[in-house]
């Protein structure tokens, strides 16, 4: 790797000034995806700040109404074992469990696996189905971002010169709900997803009150095909409904074809792949209270 | 130009203290600056495993820590798996085993498997597979490493009995 200077700031207003006086620094949570790019050469920045030492970035706690905070820098394995993640949002225990091996998860974090910004990233279509927001701080202040408006481009994110991710919010989960990941490997494990979905829904006496799909690996970014599930709102809970819901989802995919699959194979997976995560978002809507 | 960097770490137990620069891996000092050659480098961008190490009690690839990120952790290797001459249950059943051809992801795999036996002495076969599926071993010897994982836990847990 090319020389750098190292920081840990042990304060989030230490961590914005370092930010703001070395433009060209990357921060460093995990590392798994960092280090590999500066190993590379893709990246070189001129300051590494480790932000592992922040306090805002390695809470995990739940406010007076239930809803998750998730510091940027929080591993997986601190997600996956936590057991009031378990309970009320098992899907994002269950994704931070299929994101690389073990070793990779006893570092790399979700705020990491969103900031990466790759269009395969497994945790982002669940955050956007969670309908989850970003706490962004930085010169100016602090602003709140819709994940789905965070990835702009492959690698690139919606951070602004001298801003850092602080953390995610996760609203309590609604009554009737349920929400599921679920993405298509070759492999059992340690793979990149050749199509992931994220589904969440929320139902009302049969019918769905609403739900929220996003897609992985189909588009130059993580993408939230808000119509697929808007469709969805007041339809009752049954094979058309959702067969259509999978039909939009796909039709909303622009994938390309690489190595891990061609572009029409990727669209065809969208399909199964949505009524699938759908399915089980609804089963387990129908055992929640 | 900066300088290096001084780290103060326990390694395997022992207060250790090393300089690096900023942009060496955690695997680089072990290997180059404490001369703890057991840790092995493959792929270098955390996919295979051989480079594992403990770090304050959870398994990492070393080749994607920093060396200056030990500052004040706890880093347990290979070296410190044996009591002297007396080897872990693992490292006796990789042995019996031959679960082992060229050897350079044994280290990563030994250390893998004892934080899972650590944990679940009693794992299926399936979730010993999926625990060590950060550990790649390009001789293919796969099933002996199971079966020996598969062993050692069950002669580590008639131990504790």
């Amino acid at each position: 790797m090319k020389w750098f200077d190292y920081a840990a700031p042990a304060s989030l207003a230490e961590a914005l000034q370092l930010r703001a006086a070395h433009p060209q620094a990357l921060l460093l949570a995990g590392g798994t995806d960092l280090l590999v790019q500066m190993k590379n050469g893709r990246r070189q920045p001129d300051v590494v700040i480790d932000i592992k030492k922040v306090p805002e970035l390695n809470a995990l706690s739940i406010d007076a109404a239930g809803a998750l905070t998730l510091g940027a820098a929080v591993a997986c394995h601190r997600v996956y074992q936590d057991a009031a993640v378990r309970k009320h949002w098992p899907a994002l225990a269950e994704t931070a469990e299929i994101i690389g091996g073990i070793q990779i998860q006893g570092r790399a974090s979700i705020g990491g696996n969103l900031c990466n910004a790759a269009p395969s990233a497994d945790s982002v279509p669940l955050l956007i189905a969670m309908g989850g927001t970003c706490r962004i701080a930085g010169p100016a202040g602090e602003r709140p971002l819709a994940v789905e408006d965070f990835c702009i481009a492959p690698g690139r994110n919606a951070l602004a010169a001298g801003e850092m991710l602080v953390s995610l919010h996760i609203p309590a989960p609604a009554a009737h709900s349920g929400v599921h990941y679920l993405r298509f490997i070759p492999r059992n494990e340690m793979d990149i997803a050749v199509v992931g979905v994220g589904a969440q829904v929320v139902l009302n006496n049969g019918n769905f009150q609403s739900a929220r799909i996003a897609l992985a690996s189909v588009a130059p970014t993580p993408l939230f095909v808000r119509a697929a599930g808007d469709g969805l709102a007041g339809k009752p809970v049954n094979e058309e409904s959702i067969q259509a819901a999978a039909e939009a989802a796909a039709a909303a995919a622009t994938p390309i074809t690489d190595m891990r699959g061609t572009a029409e194979y990727r669209r065809h997976l969208c399909g199964v792949l949505t009524l699938r995560a759908l399915e089980a978002a609804i089963r387990q809507a129908k055992g929640s209270h | 130009m900066p300088g290096k960097i001084h780290v103060n770490t326990t390694i395997n137990g022992e207060a250790t203290e090393f300089l690096c620069e900023p942009r060496q891996t955690l695997l680089e000092c072990l290997r180059d600056t404490l001369n703890l050659t057991g840790t092995k480098e493959g792929c270098g961008d955390g996919n295979c495993g051989s480079c594992t190490v403990v770090m304050d009690g959870r398994i990492v690839t070393s080749c994607l820590v920093l060396g200056v990120e030990a500052a004040g952790a706890r880093i347990d290797t290979i070296e410190g798996m044996a009591r002297g001459n007396q080897l872990h249950p693992l490292q006796q059943s990789f042995l019996e085993h031959a679960a082992l051809q060229c050897g350079i992801c044994t280290p990563g795999f030994l250390l893998a498997a004892r934080e899972l036996l650590e944990n679940e002495p009693d794992p299926s076969e399936e979730r010993i597979r999926w625990f060590l599926a950060n550990n790649l071993c390009r001789c293919t010897g796969y099933d002996k490493i199971v079966r020996a994982v598969q062993d050692a836990a069950k002669q580590m847990r008639e131990a504790k009995a």
